[in-house]
Order: C-alpha cells, then structure tokens, then sequence
C-alpha cells in the first residue's frame, strides 16, 4: 500500500514524514525523524515512557497513529530545553537525583511539564494521580515527586 | 509524623572527615538524560541494517518435530532466518560453577530452543527483513509443528512423582543416595549450624508457618535490544543494553563459536536491569542473522516478549520453624524452601538458605532448599536473588512468634541481632556489621511513634544480602589541561559513574566538575566483571581508588623531576604537589603538572586491575504502615521508612534512591505482582496494565535513614547499596497487613481478593 505523507508540527518545526498505515507516531518520531528521545516500553500506553503532547493534550505517542498527525502540533522531549538552558523542571530533576537509570525520565518531564501547565499548584496527591500513568521501578516515585513540587515553586515564583 | 530531616538521616559512625565523598553533585550522565539525549539500547541504529524478529513458541512444553522456514524466505526483503541447528553444538558439560550454575548448553538452548520449548514465549527461530513490518509478517510465515506435552506449570505438580519430566537424564543432585530416576528437582541444597534438633529441645515457645510466594519479574521500563554488525573479516561490534559488556562478549563467543577478540561489544546506556540484563537473550541470535545476511542487524523486544521469555525470579513456598526461650531468645530455626527454576535449573534458593536467618544470632538452625524446573522462563537474576522469599518466610515467622510471645517485634530483633563475631549461616564469622544500629535506628524513628487507627497496621522486617567484590579495572587519565577522564568497564545501571568521579575527586584533590567518568567497550578498557550484586561502587570503586592513587604517584614524580629534587621531598596535599624540602617551589596543580608532561615523561595516566576483595556484608530493617478497607480487601501503604547500613553513601542521594526504589519493588512483590498463566501453561499478563508494578499513586514517599557503620575492607567504608532494599519489604508489607487484619497473610501477593478470603475465613 502507497504510503501516506503527512505534514506536522513537532517542536514549532513544520515537518513532514512519510509513513505506513500500523506505523505509530512512536514508530515515526523514533525511526524515521530520529527523535528517540521518546521511549517504547510498552507500545500499549500502560508506561508513558513516549509521552509527548499533541496539541497541547499529554499522550501517549505510541497510541497515536502516524497518519492523525496530520496538520497536528506535537511538543516532545527534545523540545522541553533550550539551547541556552534546562528548564525547570529538568534542573529540579537534576538536583533531586530524580532519575536512576533514565529511561522512564523524558517520559516524567513531559508529563510534568503537562501537569503544571493544567495546574500550577498541584498537591502532593494530584501530582501523584497525574503521573501515574508514568512507570518508574528505579526511584519509587519519592524523588520524583519532590523533583515536581520544587519545580511547580520555582515556576509560580513561589 | 516529624519534619523531613528527622525521617530522612544520615547516621555516621565512621567520624572520617572527607571533601567530596557525601556530598550531592548532578550526575555526569544527568544533563543527556533529561533531554533524550541519552542513547539506549534501542536508539542506535546502522547504515544499511536490517530488522530482526523472533518466532516463539505458543505451548510451553512442547517437541519440536519440524521447522519450515520456505515461505518466509520468499517474502519480499527477508533476508536471513535462523533456527537452533544454525548455532553451534555446546558440550552438556560446559558450564561455571559459583553460586549459581551457569551451563552453556541450557543458556544456548534458552536463547533459541533445539529439539524440545520450555515455556510460552521460548524462541523458536529468527527473521531479518529490509523493515520491522516486513519482519514481523515473516515471522508469521515461518512453520513450526510441534507435538504438544503436557506442561508443569508449578512446584507441587513439578514434585509429584509421575509428573511429567521436562529434562530427561536430570536426577537430583546433592542427595545421597543419588537418584536414578530423572526428575524435576535438579538439586538440594543444605546449610546448618548446631544441632537443629536439640535446638527445639530447648524452646519453651514454637511457632511454625507455611509461606509462598508467586513468579515475579524485574520490570525494567527499557525492552531488551542490540544492533550487532558483522563484517566479512569476521570482526563483529555489538552494541547493547545490559549490565556488562564483557558478558555480552563472552557469551556472544561462546554461543556463536567465536573468540573473544573478534567481538567488540559498546554499553549502551541501560534503562534498568535490577539483575535481569546479566545474561544475554537477543545479541546472540543478532550475531547469526548478521552471518548470514550479511548486513547489521537490530533486534528489538516488546514488553510482550519481555514477560513471556526473559527475567523472571522465582516463585518459592518455604516452610519456617522457630524456637525460643519465654524471654524472646531464639534457640532454633529451620527453613526449607523449593524455588521454581524456571525451565532449566539454577534458581537461587542456595542463597536464599544462605541469607534467612542471617539477621539473627543463632546457634541451631538447618536450612534445606530444593531447585525445581517448570514450564516457565528461566530464572534470572533479580536484586538480592534468592534472599526476599527466604526473609519473607523467616520474618513472618519472627513475627508470629513477637505475637505469641507478647514481645514487640523491634524488641524481639534487637535481642537476637546478629552483630560482628556472630557466626553466619553460611559459614563465616561476622566482622563489623550495622545489623544493631539499623535497629536502634528504628527504634528511634518518628515512623514508630505515629499512632495507629482503625483497621492500621504495622509491619518490621529486617533482611540481609552479602554484596560482593570480584574483578574490576579502572583507568584515570589526566588531561593535558589538567581535567580528567575515569574509566571504568562497568555499566552505570543507578548514578554509579557519580560514585566513581567522587572516589577519583577524593584521591585527587580536585572538583568533581573537573572530572569525566565514563563507562569503555571491551576494547578501551581491561575486563571487568558485571554491574550486579551490589559491587560496582565497593569493587569498581577500589580499582578507580587505586588508579587514582597510581595517577598521584606519577605525578608527584613529574613534580620532582620539574622541581629537580628527590622523590619523597614530594607530597601530595589539596590536588597539588608541594615540596617538603623547601618552601621556593610554589605547589604544582594537576594542570601545571600536565601542561609541562611533554617534558616530565609524556601523557600521565594511572591504572589499576584488582580482584577486589573484603565486600561488606549489609543489613536492612524497614517498617511499614498499612491500612487495610475490610470491605474491599484493597490495601493502601500508609508510611514507610527505610534503614540500611550502607557503610558508606559516596553520593547519599543515589544511596537513598536504592533504598527507595528496592522498597517500591518489594511492595509491588507483595501486593500485587505475579505471573498469571492458563492451564495450558500460556502466560496471561504479558503488559503493564495487568502485570501491574507499583506506580506514582500507590505510595507514599518513602523516608530513608542512610546508616554508616564502615566497611573495613574499603578505604571509604563502602559496603554497596543495591540488593539489601528489596529484601525486607515483602515481609514488612506482609507483617503489617496480617496485624491490620488479624490474620496471618503468608502468601503473596496480597492481593484484594485474597485479603478478602482470608478475613472472612477468619470471622
């Protein structure tokens, strides 16, 4: 079957892919746009290691297919930290020690990210209920959480 | 209950003064991996490679009559397909023997099955096609007949007489006299002390338990995967995730027929392991696809296939008895245990009679365990193997007993402690251990003192793991501008190159920040053992110690030479050399020593190769607080905190998040955990929705008290940090939920329904 050629925005650059039908928007931001700072660890969206944002919704690109990003605005890891420096919540991850092995961590920081642009001012319990669609087996969330609540702080000003 | 910094502590007992060590720098690796950066097994692809996929079998005990691979050979960009025959034959007798067995011919057999599959998932044969798509639909294609047998999915039906052998001519080791009948049990194992017997004698009080628990898995986030490119000189690179290159190289020597020199094998960075990555399951089959088709090939497991076929630990039932005097002296102990193997035998349960009672000091005690094969994936290792089934059965019992007694259960375990001259189960004589102080350090927490409310409970439990040392390498090379590169051969699986470039800032006197760790191929750096048992800061760390001290030696030689006087007027103070002879030399920094190194004798560098030995034995108590809804059965962790001797937190940040993290799994083994298979022996939880491991919601934070009794066999006190956390918490968890709910919960995982059962039995 011909391939289908798709127009989108990722990272506030208009990009354009060509992809297959099964093909997943993982799949592509991965295999064909070399962007793999977006992980696979589960292709069935239990493990949020692919989260991104699609039009400023938080989803799983593994649950996306490639053919719906289509005129779609997508914000994905690599898209989170300036030339110039690390955003917020990357630093406060940094300084927590928020991450062991690293691989569910681009996931936690888009989501993140999602998280205090819907609520500033999370509690301890919101901010829990929000990610916990994002699997960690390193940390035991502990660090992360605290991670998260300096960098909401930090971005209110508080 | 308190503020952060009475939860959360450090407790030193070492009284040593250092500049770097403990303190909490961002991780070298930090930055690449909170943009993506960081290339994982998965992200690194090859000119012109193809894609590789697994056939694996849908019956867990089957004879493999015949393979038809025509078809798929005919699909339109398959390359090469492989099946066991193309792998060369291993001698059955080719294997290590250590603590655990390791044969070749099962690991050959396990990585791609010959005559006979052991387990649904177990790989039957392998495609490379010019795409993934393409691939997967050749997968499709390819035939395999198989004749179908009844499968043993668990150790009572393993253990029964006439069940079905899965290994024919396996008969039981270490029982006298020897069997001739092949059986399921591969092995007993046995340690005692005293005389068991007369132990009990002696008891005034006697509590006896039954306890089990289910096959788990590691759940590492990041799927297995390599890239493996071999050219037609027949030099091979293989790069892949896993927790030690120079296991990936040996293995892939081995089972493809190889030497060791033809294969360079580059650690990706690893998205988790937990033990699970030390052995190898994809890279050996990339490598004979990558023969045949004569292209790289990438391989690639989904989370479908992880479940199915690689991992897991192993279920276990255990049997506890305890003897005590009335005033809470233990007298006795006996513990015997059967662990599932999985489908070739070697499961840890050798170690598990060796670490139970360990916490204790105990005189009698018989420890018995049985090694069993059944349709399910080899066990691998997992964090402490071995040790959380043994302490989840032995701190129940010591639970049971602190109620039968009417002792509190921190009392009943500060009076039976197990401190430096006990001797251990397994035969040595304790040195200097933290065991006691991690008690008293319960004993104070404010965890203890927060009252409970209805249907609240709360749980201790203490748990003990070896940690180990072995072969390590490190070089420290100093730049011509004075900065530094440390490397070392071990995968950095949890901030262990933090570890690393504190330990070098330390002997060299410098900053951190001026200091790169990085983790070599098997090319750039001489051969070190795995990351796994807990022994890459202790081990690794000694062998970067020491190659920073050579890198010292050389330089202050070069500052004697620039100086022009003698050797020892030469010291070492600050990251400077000084003279000690005179006061007209200014000290020499590391820059200044490197700048002129062209005229001092070139480069300076600084190595070390060392079987590092004096591991530190480590101990664990942590407490936990549940509250169970007993109309429900649902069970919600209300509070926990974690206490463990690490010898000494290199960088306490890391150190806590082991504690944190093994405590995360260890709730997750005993709430909800478990491999769930249909009769016919096919595995029905293959994802994260129904494999479900603890996430965000499910916990409370999780406080850390980081206790610091020295290791003597490290010159910082390391003891190694990674195993002891997951050890207590599946009893810890277990203790409070049977006090919440008034009855004894001695099988895992504790899940609602079961809770359930057990309370309504109970009425």
């Amino acid at each position: 079957m011909a391939k289908h050629h798709v127009t989108t925005t990722i990272n506030g650059d208009r990009t354009e892919f060509l992809c297959d039908t099964e093909q997943t928007l993982l799949d592509v931001l991965r295999d064909e746009l070399g962007l793999t700072g977006s992980k696979e660890g589960c292709a069935s969206g239990d493990c949020g290691a692919c989260s991104v944002t699609m039009n400023g919704t938080l989803v799983c690109s593994c649950l996306v297919l490639a053919a719906e990003a289509q005129d779609a605005k997508f914000e994905t890891i690599e898209g989170v930290a300036s030339a110039e420096e690390l955003h917020p919540i990357q630093r406060h991850f940094l300084q927590e020690a928020a991450l062991q092995c690293g691989i569910c961590t681009p996931g936690f920081i888009v989501a993140t990210k999602a998280l205090l642009e819907h609520n500033p001012d999370p509690t301890e319990t919101e901010a829990r209920y929000w990610l916990a669609g994002n699997l960690c087996r390193c940390t035991g969330y502990d660090k992360i959480i605290k991670a998260v609540m300096n960098a909401a702080a930090e971005m209110r000003g508080a | 209950m308190g503020n952060e910094e009475e939860l959360n502590r450090i407790i030193d007992y070492s009284g040593r003064d250092y500049k770097h060590i403990g303190t909490r720098p961002v991780r070298p690796d930090g930055v690449d991996k909170v943009t993506g950066r960081a290339n994982f097994g998965a992200d690194f692809d090859m000119n012109g490679m193809l894609h590789g996929r697994m056939v694996r079998s849908p019956h867990a005990h089957a004879k493999i009559k015949s393979i038809n691979v025509a078809k798929a050979l005919k699909l339109e960009g398959v390359k090469a397909v492989v099946t066991g025959k193309d792998f060369p034959a291993i001698d059955p007798s080719d294997k290590i023997v250590g603590e655990v067995v390791v044969s070749f011919y099962d690991m050959s057999r396990n990585v791609i099955a010959r005559d006979k599959v052991y387990y649904d998932g177990h790989a039957v044969a392998a495609v490379a096609a010019t795409s993934p798509q393409i691939a997967e639909r050749a997968a499709a294609l390819i035939e395999v007949e198989y004749e179908v047998l009844k499968p043993v999915m668990n150790l009572a039906e393993a253990m029964k007489k006439n069940a079905p052998v899965l290994h024919k001519g396996m008969t039981t080791e270490g029982v006298e006299p020897a069997p001739k009948k092949s059986s399921n049990i591969a092995k007993r194992a046995q340690f005692a002390l005293g005389d068991v017997e007369a132990g009990f004698k002696k008891a005034e009080v006697i509590v006896e338990g039954d306890y089990s628990t289910q096959t788990v898995h590691q759940g590492y986030i990041e799927t297995h995967a390599c890239v493996v490119s071999l050219a037609a000189d027949g030099m091979a690179t293989v790069w892949s995730s896993s927790q030690g290159q120079f296991m990936v190289r040996a293995m892939c020597a081995k089972l493809c027929g190889m030497d060791n020199s033809k294969i360079k094998a580059i650690p990706a960075e690893i998205g988790g392991g937990f033990g699970g990555k030390t052995v190898v399951y994809l890279e050996p089959v990339a490598m004979m696809l990558a023969k045949q088709s004569g292209k790289p090939v990438k391989m690639v497991m989904s989370r479908d296939e992880v479940m199915r076929a690689t991992g897991p630990t192993s279920g276990g039932h255990a049997r506890c008895k305890l003897g005590a005097l009335n005033d809470g002296t233990l007298v006795a102990g006996e513990l015997e245990m059967e662990y599932e193997a999985g489908a070739f035998p070697g499961s840890p349960v050798g170690l598990g009679c060796m670490t139970g009672f360990a916490p204790y000091n105990m005189t009698d005690i018989l420890c018995t365990g049985w090694d069993v094969v059944v349709n399910r994936p080899k066990a691998a290792a997992y964090r402490a193997p071995g040790a959380p089934v043994a302490a989840f059965a032995v701190e129940s019992a010591m639970d049971e007993l602190a109620l039968k007694l009417g002792m509190d259960p921190l009392q009943l375990r500060i009076k039976n402690a197990a401190i430096e001259g006990t001797q251990a189960p397994y035969g040595v004589k304790f040195g200097r251990i933290g065991n006691l102080e991690n008690l008293r350090a319960a004993e104070e927490h404010p965890h203890m003192s927060v009252p409970l409310g209805p249907n609240q409970g709360r749980g201790i439990a203490s748990g003990f793991w070896f940690n180990i040392g072995g072969t390590s390498s490190a070089e420290v090379m100093i730049n011509e501008d004075g900065t530094v590169i440390v490397v070392t051969g071990n995968p950095d699986i949890g901030g262990s190159r933090a570890s690393m470039a504190l330990m070098a800032a330390e002997v060299l006197g410098v900053d951190v920040s001026r200091i790169k760790p990085l983790v070599a191929d098997t090319e750039s750096v001489a051969f070190s053992a795995l990351t796994g048992g807990s022994r890459v800061t202790f081990a690794t760390g000694k062998a970067v110690i020491e190659a920073a001290e050579d890198a010292v030696k050389d330089m202050k030689r070069r500052a004697a030479k620039m100086w022009d006087v003698e050797l020892d007027q030469v010291e070492w103070e600050n990251g400077c050399a000084v003279c000690i002879e005179t006061d007209k030399h200014k000290p020499l920094s590391i820059a200044d020593i490197a700048k002129k190194s062209d005229r001092t004798g070139g480069a300076i560098s600084g190595k070390a190769n060392i079987n590092a030995q004096g591991a530190g034995p480590a101990f664990g108590t942590h407490i936990c607080d549940v509250e169970i809804d007993p109309e429900t059965g649902f069970v919600t962790v209300l509070r926990y905190t974690a206490i463990q001797d690490v010898g000494k937190a290199i960088h306490p940040s890391y150190v806590e998040g082991q504690m944190q993290g093994g405590a995360a799994q260890g709730i997750g083994w005993a709430l909800n955990e478990e491999y769930v298979y249909s009769d016919e022996g096919q595995l029905l939880n293959t994802g994260f929705l129904d494999y479900r491991v603890p996430v965000c919601s499910d916990l409370p934070m999780i406080n850390t008290v980081v206790v610091e009794v020295p290791n003597p066999g490290h010159p910082y006190g390391v003891r190694g940090v990674g195993e002891v956390p997951i050890v207590p918490p599946l009893a810890a968890v277990a203790n409070a939920v049977s006090r919440a709910a008034g009855v004894r919960m001695g099988h895992l995982p504790i899940s609602p329904p079961k809770l359930l059962a057990s309370i309504d039995e109970a009425k």
